[in-house]
């Protein structure tokens, strides 16, 4: 799948501005790891996503905030082809992660998957023991080595080892609401993955869980890439390094905003729609 | 989507931060009257009434605390907290500067005048308009405003300098003068503060609409 345009590449740290005197965030290793280009989807005739284009910083922490239906879930879901199985999916444009686009043809959408895990609104533990959850993935990808190695150190992860290290045959659906997010985590972790989708992970959850589960994603961003669905805006204002703003066009589709270091996007939004929005005078 | 209860808490701060303004600006003409006229009641009055504006400070701060912690403010509304903040505390030393004066105009009282009073009272009106100036800047988000009153500060440094040197004059002449004309110096000297910190209420405003710190005032003193 390519495109005929070269749409401009919207890359958060352009918006940085030395001259303002302040540092500006850690770049990371400097890379992008996936690069979103002239993105369009339809579900049926219904443009769900108008020409987005934009890059996530590798090892950092990228928000995706917006009021609902613009199409946030929808860009997380492409980035791993989680959208595939609806009906009426159609996307064009170009997602391209590791340097290859995760849409062209021969590429395995369940190894994508891999390498690019999520974790849901609702967490969603398996019916099965503690360890089965965290050796699910490595268990269904054929793997050979260790189990008992993969699954420790997925739980320790996800901070979630010292609570449930002597009872990993326990029933996850026993753990709280946190533990099992963290749960979901460490899953998605065991596959070891390179990027890791959030949507809304912490909706379902109390602001105790809620607090564990943001220092576990600050923790994780030193090794991981992530990006993250929320409604809640101080959440991405308080974990994210990178956010970008999303809104529906006036045909309802979603547009890219704004995209830029967090603490710009929440204290000095260049958009007034930005502006607006996380000022609570949208609509 | 309206915030109706946050719009009102944030107007009120504004307003609380434009009722301070207002005593700071009467407490500098008081001030200077009270010297002018020798007038010990009224120098009196204004340091008294300086612990209502001290008061007024320090209510107006917790609204803003309050809205911090409770509203979660972002972007423009966070500038806004974040700048009246800031200007309270300049009105409030504004005021300071002032009850200064008067603390002075009291000590003067006793002595007879050394001379008739021209440059420091016009030093006293160019603050005044100053500090007018800067809210109405900030009242209207005006930042081309807000720097081009920040030019009238080198105004404010030349009437000092003049008050500065004229009273060494006298110094040198009339030894018996030393203590009224530094008594007096300090009267300038407080005038010229008041001057400077309007231009960080200025600098403030700048920084509410732009989101940027700027200094704009270098000040010779």
């Amino acid at each position: 799948m390519t495109t005929e345009r070269a749409p401009l590449l919207v890359d958060a740290r352009q918006f940085v501005k030395p001259e303002a005197g302040r540092p500006e965030p850690d770049a990371g290793s400097g890379r992008n790891i996936v690069e979103v280009r002239g993105l369009n989807v339809w579900y049926g005739t219904f443009q769900a996503l108008n020409d987005i284009s934009f890059a996530v910083p590798e090892n950092r922490i990228t928000a995706i905030i917006g009021p609902s239906g613009c199409g946030k879930s929808t860009i997380l879901r492409c980035i791993n082809r989680m959208n595939d199985l609806l009906t009426g999916f159609r996307a064009e444009g170009e997602v391209i992660f590791e340097g290859e686009d995760v849409y062209a043809s021969g590429l395995d959408p369940v190894d994508v998957r891999r390498r690019i895990g999520m974790v849901f609104q609702k967490p969603n533990p398996f019916p099965k023991s503690i360890y089965e959850n965290a050796a699910f993935g490595p268990r269904i990808n054929g793997f050979r080595g260790s189990l008992d190695e993969i699954v420790e150190r997925s739980l320790r992860r996800a901070a979630l080892w010292d609570e449930v290290g002597e009872k990993l045959r326990e029933s996850a659906l026993k753990l709280s609401g946190g533990q099992q997010q963290r749960l979901c985590i460490a899953r998605a972790l065991a596959t070891e993955p390179d990027i890791i989708l959030m949507d809304e992970p912490c909706s379902a959850l109390d602001p105790v869980a809620t607090l564990k589960i943001e220092d576990l994603m600050r923790d994780l961003a030193r090794n991981y890439t992530i990006v993250i669905v929320t409604h809640n805006m101080q959440q991405a204002a308080r974990v994210s390094d990178y956010t970008m703003m999303m809104m529906m066009d006036e045909n309802r589709s979603g547009v890219l905003v704004e995209y830029g270091p967090t603490r710009e996007v929440f204290t000095n939004p260049k958009d007034k729609r930005t502006e607006d929005y996380i000022t609570g005078r949208f609509g | 989507m309206t915030r109706t209860a946050f719009e009102r808490q944030l107007t009120e701060i504004q307003d609380d931060m434009l009722a301070l303004a207002t005593m700071a600006e009467a407490a500098i003409e008081r001030s200077i009257d009270a010297l002018k006229n020798r007038d010990v009641e009224l120098a009196r009055q204004i340091i008294a009434d300086d612990l209502k504006i001290n008061e007024k400070r320090y209510n107006t701060e917790e609204k803003c605390l309050e809205l911090v912690a409770t509203q979660q403010p972002l972007a423009s509304d966070l500038r806004t907290i974040v700048a009246v903040l800031h200007i309270i505390v300049d009105l409030e030393r504004i005021a300071d500067h002032a009850e200064g004066n008067a603390k002075l105009a009291l000590m003067l009282a006793d002595e007879p005048p050394l001379k008739p009073y021209i440059d420091i009272p016009r030093m006293a009106q160019k603050g005044i308009e100053m500090l007018r100036a800067s809210l109405e800047a900030f009242k209207d988000r005006d930042t081309e405003r807000a720097r081009a009153i920040c030019e009238m500060d080198d105004e404010v440094d030349a009437l000092y300098e003049q008050v500065y040197h004229e009273l060494l004059t006298y110094m040198i002449q009339d030894p018996q003068s030393i203590q009224r004309a530094t008594y007096l110096i300090w009267v300038a000297h407080n005038l010229e503060r008041i001057a400077d910190r309007v231009t960080n209420i200025c600098e403030r405003v700048v920084f509410m609409v732009t989101g940027h710190v700027q200094e704009l005032n270098v000040s010779k003193y």
